[in-house]
């Protein structure tokens, strides 16, 4: 059951969406919030989801897995929907009950949300997608690089993550192990009320802190001995190049993202 | 030859942190020099102070008292720091707690990238390295893929890639299944043969100290036997008494010994054993 978690659902390929350089895909899916975001209307909508389901096609990842990415969101989506159906008041009536009252612009602005958000989710699962977790981390850190000169620790915060992204499956292989091992032992995980199991948890937990603690003590002996010493000088076997497909690709997304707000203006 | 490390008179006690407690002294006066291109294996049993000697060769503990000397480099040279530790690469137990990317080629190159290697070069010593232990098909894979043993090869080729001078390798096979144990040890075998690289063995598997050059042996803080592995293992008793074993073979003619026959105690491969018994049953 623990081996199924996955972070971030990377999909292997080589569609031309994978071999983006990881930079500008994160630059293009900011770029695609403030799109979405911009347009007021519905023409703008259609024009995302133009660009939306263009970019689903190029990534050659089935459709389904990209509604399956809002299917956790759904409750998040009605509430959404039912608080602007009820709450916007303008417009022509459409329904009345006591004091709840539909009305045609409100219809509107619901079903507006629900499409947006769902765009919204949808083109920003693209990135995790298409975008090794590890290859993630390094582009944020060459991105976020210019801080550096403000003292945030940039390559700290990238080594901690890519390490925690390097000992997940060793923890969850751990965790494995020692809930077999308290199994062994008569404790009740899957069973009882959410109190017991809760409490029979901290079984699990303790074992597994003691352990990480002093894997965490044994890797930073070994990252000495290998003379790290934090960012400063590093090199990198991982070279992040820009081709010129990088360009295209960020250039048809301003070309979107005009489009939408001249759209927007327009109508 | 030359020594590539020189450790002279070295005592070291852990600091306890509750100042009324006494340190721990863990060494007690070591001296012991090794040679270029040696191959060493120091034995002894749990607490006996062989992973605390094996820390101070790079300078992760600093000697309370003595020097430690590797290829010129005094430990204590701060300034050096990064050369003394490129010389003397350092593998550890857990293959797991000492891989730190989650792609093969990238941890092999880590220490590369920390030492500020330019990427050409970078590239060609991660391949060699790779290709030097037998790992470079699985370059692109992920470390959670691997095998105790293939994990530990890659630990050794991240050390290799910084063409150290000589490798420590604490217990590096205590890990493994026999499987793995055999691959790792052929590999630091090639390293020492075809590089020249000294290799510094810590252990208890007597088998494996019975294929090395030289044998310490280590008790209580101190060195008490420090030959080649013939003379070492003919020592029964004294290893007895340190509660070591000696390799099952070199019992075995210690044992026949006591029984009366005229067996040579410096036995240690199976080979030499057989023959031994040949001779006897021919007589």
């Amino acid at each position: 059951m623990l081996r199924d978690i996955t972070i971030g659902q990377y999909f292997p390929g080589d569609s031309i969406i994978h071999k983006l350089d990881p930079r500008f895909k994160i630059v293009i899916t900011l770029l695609y919030i403030i799109m979405l975001f911009s347009g007021g209307n519905y023409i703008c909508l259609a024009v995302g989801a133009f660009f939306t389901f263009g970019a689903i096609l190029l990534s050659r990842i089935p459709l389904k897995m990209f509604f399956k990415s809002v299917k956790p969101l759904v409750i998040f989506l009605v509430i959404t929907a039912f608080l602007n159906l009820f709450l916007m008041t303008t417009g022509d009536v459409l329904w009345e009950w006591k004091f709840l009252k539909i009305t045609d612009k409100g219809l509107e602005t619901s079903i507006f949300m629900i499409v947006r958000i769902a765009l919204l989710v949808m083109g920003s699962s693209l990135l995790t997608y298409t975008t090794s977790p590890i290859t993630l981390t390094d582009a944020i850190e060459r991105l976020l690089s210019p801080l550096r000169k403000i003292k945030f620790p940039v390559h700290e915060l990238a080594m901690m993550m890519s390490i925690a992204l390097r000992f997940i499956p060793t923890l969850i292989e751990e965790t494995d192990k020692i809930m077999s091992a308290q199994k062994a032992r008569g404790a009740e995980i899957d069973t009882g009320s959410f109190t017991t199991r809760a409490k029979n948890l901290i079984s699990i937990l303790v074992p597994l802190f003691i352990s990480a603690f002093r894997r965490a003590d044994e890797l930073a002996t070994a990252m000495e001995c290998r003379c790290y010493h934090g960012g400063e000088g590093r090199t990198r076997l991982r070279q992040l190049k820009s081709a010129p497909r990088d360009y295209i690709a960020l250039a048809v997304t301003i070309f979107f993202l005009v489009l939408v707000i001249v759209l927007g203006r327009l109508f | 030859m030359e020594n590539i490390i020189e450790i002279k008179g070295l005592h070291f006690a852990y600091e306890s942190d509750d100042e009324e407690k006494k340190p721990v002294e863990v060494l007690k006066g070591i001296d012991l020099d090794i040679k270029k291109g040696e191959f060493v294996a120091v034995l002894g049993h749990n607490g006996c102070g062989k992973s605390t000697l094996a820390k101070h060769i790079n300078a992760i503990l600093l000697p309370t008292e003595g020097t430690v000397t590797v290829d010129g480099i005094d430990t204590k040279d701060e300034e050096r720091l990064f050369d003394l530790r490129q010389c003397a690469g350092m593998v550890f137990q857990n293959p797991d707690n000492q891989i730190v990317s989650s792609i093969v080629e990238e941890d092999v190159a880590f220490a590369l990238e920390n030492l500020g290697v330019p990427y050409e070069e970078m590239r060609r010593r991660v391949d060699e390295s790779l290709k030097a232990v037998g790992m470079y098909d699985y370059r692109l894979h992920s470390p959670s893929q691997l095998s105790g043993g293939q994990k530990q090869r890659v630990a050794i080729a991240g050390v290799i890639a910084m063409q150290p001078k000589c490798i420590i390798l604490d217990e590096p096979t205590a890990m493994l299944d026999p499987q793995g144990r055999k691959e790792v040890l052929a590999t630091i075998h090639r390293m020492n043969r075809e590089q020249g690289i000294t290799i510094v063995l810590i252990t208890h598997y007597m088998n494996e100290a019975a294929d090395c050059d030289r044998v310490v042996v280590m008790d209580k803080g101190l060195v008490v036997l420090d030959d080649v592995p013939e003379k070492v293992f003919s020592q029964v008793d004294k290893l007895k008494a340190i509660g070591l074993d000696v390799p099952q073979v070199t019992e075995l003619a210690w044992e026949l010994r006591k029984a009366g026959c005229d067996i040579s105690p410096e036995i240690i491969s199976e080979e030499e054993c057989v023959a031994a018994i040949e001779k006897l049953f021919a007589e």
